[in-house]
């Protein structure tokens, strides 16, 4: 571990937010991508010492490098490798239907944080049957 | 057999949900089962509960029945159930009232409308409730059936779903007593954790004395004031009138309200000296006492004004009960029996009316012919009873009331306490009045409609239960001696150091008796000067229309957390994708901070191996040129290099299976980026607001730099706790166990295999939803271009109505 491959990984991860904030899906995807990069190499150096390939019978097993974060790593490896295909499929699909890879917003959601009071509240309810209890005290 | 009867209470009420409208209302003739069932084993219990001596010469000896279920043993959870004294008096009111209402109800519904049954229903499943907040012995268990009477009043006053009003007053009522009822179960946790016990009776023999007692008092007591209507909380009950008369008479005058009085009266003798018990208990009740007087005296429809008057007499009760001593309980005991008979007789009384004349409103009512005469007779008595006129029950309670806070009211405040009794009451006298007078039609206005002359009587069964109520008041109030014993069981469980007096009806000349009598007269005058006296109050509360009153602190409250919530809902849910990710990753990059910096330790090396800096170099390179560049394969041949300068950084580790996977994955994620990129356009615009870009900058600087911070601290920790390395043991046991040289690979097929899977069933997943997407648009593309573009026209005029194809076809063929 040092501080130049802890630099690295800082701006894989930097770059691979940076795509992810983007609106066009195809920039997300290479985001995803870099991000999975980012979190092999801590995976790597933050898990164990370097040293030769854990290969029983080539040397040393003293000398082998942390065998585990391999493992992980290379699990990582191959989901990140499913995500991104599922991604690209995504992308394609957006081509067939809009010709193109926007992230438009959500309609719906639009529709409800822009939804004037439609209904008249409960309490509207109350209080008009209040309003209405106090000025027939009054008459 | 406790249990049982509970079990009945919730099978019985099941059973009429369950047969929807088809009962009717004899739906009521079975919902009387449940509480004709209670009151018989309650009187085979009696003698047993109550002992054989009675008041005056000294302790009751009698044994509570109990019933001790373990439900979950490792968390302290059991169901306790205790029939004691004053357990007895609120089963009496519970099911006896329960009886009553049940039969009067049969009478009140002759035109059971869709959703009488349902009434019947939910009011027998309300008595099991109210039944199991009165046996329940554990506080959590009291606090489990509470809330059930929370939801069930909710759903009784709601009951008329179509009606608006209906729908506000349930929600109004569960929002206050449901809210009350999670505070005091903060109370009650405090009290049981501090006191080491849940137990109501254990509790009462090792009173808690913790400092933290006092919070859990205000929180207990802000319960049982929400429930039982006490200022400010009371703004419920009014509403819930709207609820059919039987239900407000059972409910919202004989029983549920008077679940915050029960535990103010349970818990008083363990608490009435700890923190500020006694002035919150005494203070609000005096305020709800004089409050609820005043206004029931301005009420023109009959039952709001006894709605207020219940408020009153609850105010009332507290203001006995919260004392803790046991001879002011003994009268409140009394008081709490007489007013379940009297108020639930009156409600029964304006049920009547309004049955038979269409209105409660006292200003159409221009007096009752002479077939009316038992029906307003029962009025009157109920009515004076309420007012504390002898020889009434009601009579005996208030002199009681009156006479032991003279006596044994010894601590700080009494005496006003005693003043604002003695002016409630005299407001207590002027409301009742009002009844009677309205009932009588003094207060018929000429240009209303006289409807009550041609008003049918009310039948026998009818008028039944309120007549049975009547002539209990009458008969308990000239000879108290019959509920003596049970009065003063009910003070002995409540406070087992308790030594109860008798009850009378005649007490001698003493103070007491004084005070009635100055009660009663200013009463008169009350009544007799009612006009100028009405002009004051409405004077007075014009004066101080100002002071904004609780009503419309609970709406503009209640508008403020719904328009709040939705301002909310809009700024967090604005269906933007990239805020999303914007406020998770900023939480993802600034939480882990803080952990860090306090961790932080020497920095490592600069460089560990040379050749890092050239791949390094690589992968800083093509990573930022796959984040600047606008052509898109561009960008992603450049993800290519970032990968297989990761693979170098693997081999540089010692990590030839992880460059090897790198190498072949990224070659072929490179192919599927260049096989689906070809389709979109080569270059992007940026439409992004200009805002846009700064803060996502900002944000993806953060994640950096939060990175960076996490990868110097954590730098190495593995290697720190080396003796423990569950690596050393991988590779000692990879070759004789698994027969395996390759230690990740063993790893990975072996030692992890579930976890490899786990990835295999991801990339299963993935491929078939890639495979599924792409198929899709083949299928699409197949269908010729009029299928698609109906499809698209589908799609895009979702909202409009599309005419149906069949018609169209059908006078084609014509």
């Amino acid at each position: 571990m040092s501080v130049l491959v802890a630099f690295v990984a800082a701006v894989l991860v930097g770059c691979g937010t940076w795509l992810l904030l983007q609106r066009r899906l195809s920039r997300i995807i290479i985001g995803v991508g870099l991000l999975g990069h980012a979190g092999n190499m801590l995976l790597m150096v933050s898990g164990g010492r370097r040293g030769t390939a854990p290969l029983i019978g080539t040397g040393d097993p003293a000398g082998f490098s942390d065998p585990l974060p391999q493992a992980l790593a290379l699990t990582a490896i191959v989901i990140t490798f499913g995500i991104t295909l599922f991604l690209l499929a995504l992308g394609f699909r957006s081509w067939q239907l809009t010709n193109d890879d926007v992230v438009e917003d959500d309609v719906e959601d639009r529709f409800i944080a822009r939804q004037q009071r439609v209904d008249r509240d409960i309490a509207d309810e109350i209080l008009a049957e209040a309003a209405q209890a106090a000025e027939e005290d009054r008459r | 057999m406790l249990l049982f009867i509970l079990l009945t209470h919730l099978a019985i009420g099941v059973a009429i949900l369950g047969s929807g409208d088809r009962l009717g209302r004899r739906a009521f003739a079975v919902a009387a089962l449940a509480p004709a069932l209670t009151v018989g084993w309650a009187i085979t219990q009696a003698s047993g509960v109550i002992g054989s001596s009675s008041g005056g010469s000294g302790m009751s000896d009698g044994v509570p029945v109990s019933f001790s279920w373990m439900w979950v043993e490792q968390l302290g959870l059991q169901l306790d159930l205790r029939l004691d004294g004053f357990g007895l008096v609120m089963v009496s009111l519970v099911s006896g009232i329960g009886l009553m209402v049940c039969i009067y109800a049969m009478g009140y519904f002759s035109y059971p409308k869709p959703g009488t049954a349902r009434l019947a229903g939910l009011m027998t499943l309300f008595a099991g409730a109210m039944l199991g907040v009165v046996l329940s012995d554990h506080l959590l268990a009291l606090f489990v059936f509470w809330e059930l009477t929370s939801i069930t009043s909710y759903l009784l006053i709601g009951n008329d779903d179509r009606n608006p009003r209906a729908r506000a007053a349930a929600l109004q009522a569960i929002l206050i007593t449901g809210a009350g009822g999670l505070v005091m179960l903060v109370g009650l946790i405090i009290i049981g954790q501090s006191a080491g016990t849940y137990l109501i009776s254990e509790l009462l023999l090792n009173p808690p004395t913790d400092g933290v007692i006092a919070a859990g008092v205000i929180c207990v007591l802000v319960g049982a004031f929400t429930k039982s209507a006490q200022a400010p909380f009371g703004s419920w009950l009014p509403g819930a009138m709207v609820a059919p008369t039987p239900i407000s008479a059972y409910l919202h005058s004989a029983t549920m309200v008077k679940a915050g009085v029960y535990l103010v009266a349970r818990l008083a003798p363990i608490l009435a000296t700890t923190g500020q018990w006694r002035v919150l208990v005494l203070s609000v009740g005096a305020v709800t006492m004089v409050i609820g007087g005043l206004r029931a005296m301005r009420q023109y429809d009959l039952k709001l004004l006894l709605a207020y008057g219940t408020i009153s007499q609850l105010g009332f009760l507290m203001l006995m009960f919260g004392t803790g001593e046991y001879k002011i309980a003994q009268a409140a005991v009394v008081l709490i029996l007489a007013h379940g008979a009297f108020k639930a007789a009156l409600f029964m009384v304006v049920g009547i009316v309004d049955h038979e004349v269409g209105t409660r409103d006292i200003r159409e009512l221009h007096g009752f012919g002479s077939s009316w005469r038992p029906t307003v007779v029962v009025g009157i008595l109920a009515a004076a009873s309420m007012a504390g006129l002898p020889p009434l029950l009601g009579f005996v309670g208030k002199e009681k009331a009156l006479d032991t806070y003279i006596t044994y009211g010894d601590f700080t405040g009494s005496g006003v306490v005693l003043g604002v009794i003695v002016v409630g009451s005299m407001l207590t006298f002027a409301y009742s009045a009002r009844f009677v007078l309205g009932l009588l039609g003094h207060f018929g206005v000429a240009d209303k409609p006289n409807r009550s002359a041609e008003a049918h009587a009310p039948s026998a069964m009818f008028l039944g239960p309120a007549a049975v109520l009547t002539v209990l008041t009458v008969l308990l109030g000239l000879a108290p001696r019959l509920v003596d014993p049970l009065v003063a069981a009910a003070t002995t469980a409540l406070d087992p150091t308790a030594s109860p007096s008798t009850v009378k009806l005649w007490a001698g000349f003493n103070a007491a008796l004084g005070l009635s009598v100055l009660v009663i007269g200013v009463g008169l005058l009350l009544v007799w000067k009612r006009a100028p006296v009405a002009r004051l109050q409405r004077r007075f509360s014009d004066a101080i229309s100002w002071i904004p009153s609780a009503e419309r602190g609970f709406l503009v409250a209640l508008r403020s957390v719904t328009d709040g919530s939705k301002r909310l809902t809009a700024v967090v849910q604005s269906g933007s994708l990239p805020i999303y990710l914007l406020i998770i990753i900023s939480v993802v990059a600034i939480a882990p901070l803080i952990p860090a910096l306090s961790a932080w330790s020497d920095l490592p090396p600069l460089v560990d191996v040379p050749l890092h800096v050239p791949l390094a170099a690589l992968v800083i390179a093509a990573s930022l040129g796959a984040s600047i560049v606008k052509r898109r394969i561009s960008a992603a041949l450049m993800l290519g290099a970032v990968g297989y300068a990761m693979a170098g950084f693997f081999i540089v580790q010692g990590a030839p299976d992880l460059a090897l996977t790198q190498l072949v994955i990224e070659t072929l994620a490179t192919v599927l980026f260049v096989l689906v990129l070809r389709f979109l356009p080569t270059r992007w615009a940026d439409r992004s607001p200009a805002v846009a870009r700064p803060i996502r900058l900002t944000v993806s600087v953060a994640a950096a730099v939060s990175v960076f911070v996490l990868a110097l601290v954590a730098a190495g920790s593995r290697d720190s706790v080396s003796e423990a390395n569950i690596s050393v043991e991988m590779i000692a046991r990879s070759a004789p166990e698994a027969k395996g040289n390759n230690i990740v690979n063993v790893i990975l097929v072996d030692f992890r295999g579930l976890d490899t899977l786990g990835e295999i069933t991801v990339l299963v997943v993935s491929g078939v939803g890639a495979v599924a997407l792409a198929r899709a648009g083949r299928r699409r593309l197949m269908l010729g271009s009029d299928a698609a573009d109906e499809v698209a026209d589908y799609e895009w005029s979702e909202h409009e109505p599309v005419p149906s194809a069949a018609p169209v076809a059908g006078e084609m063929d014509q």
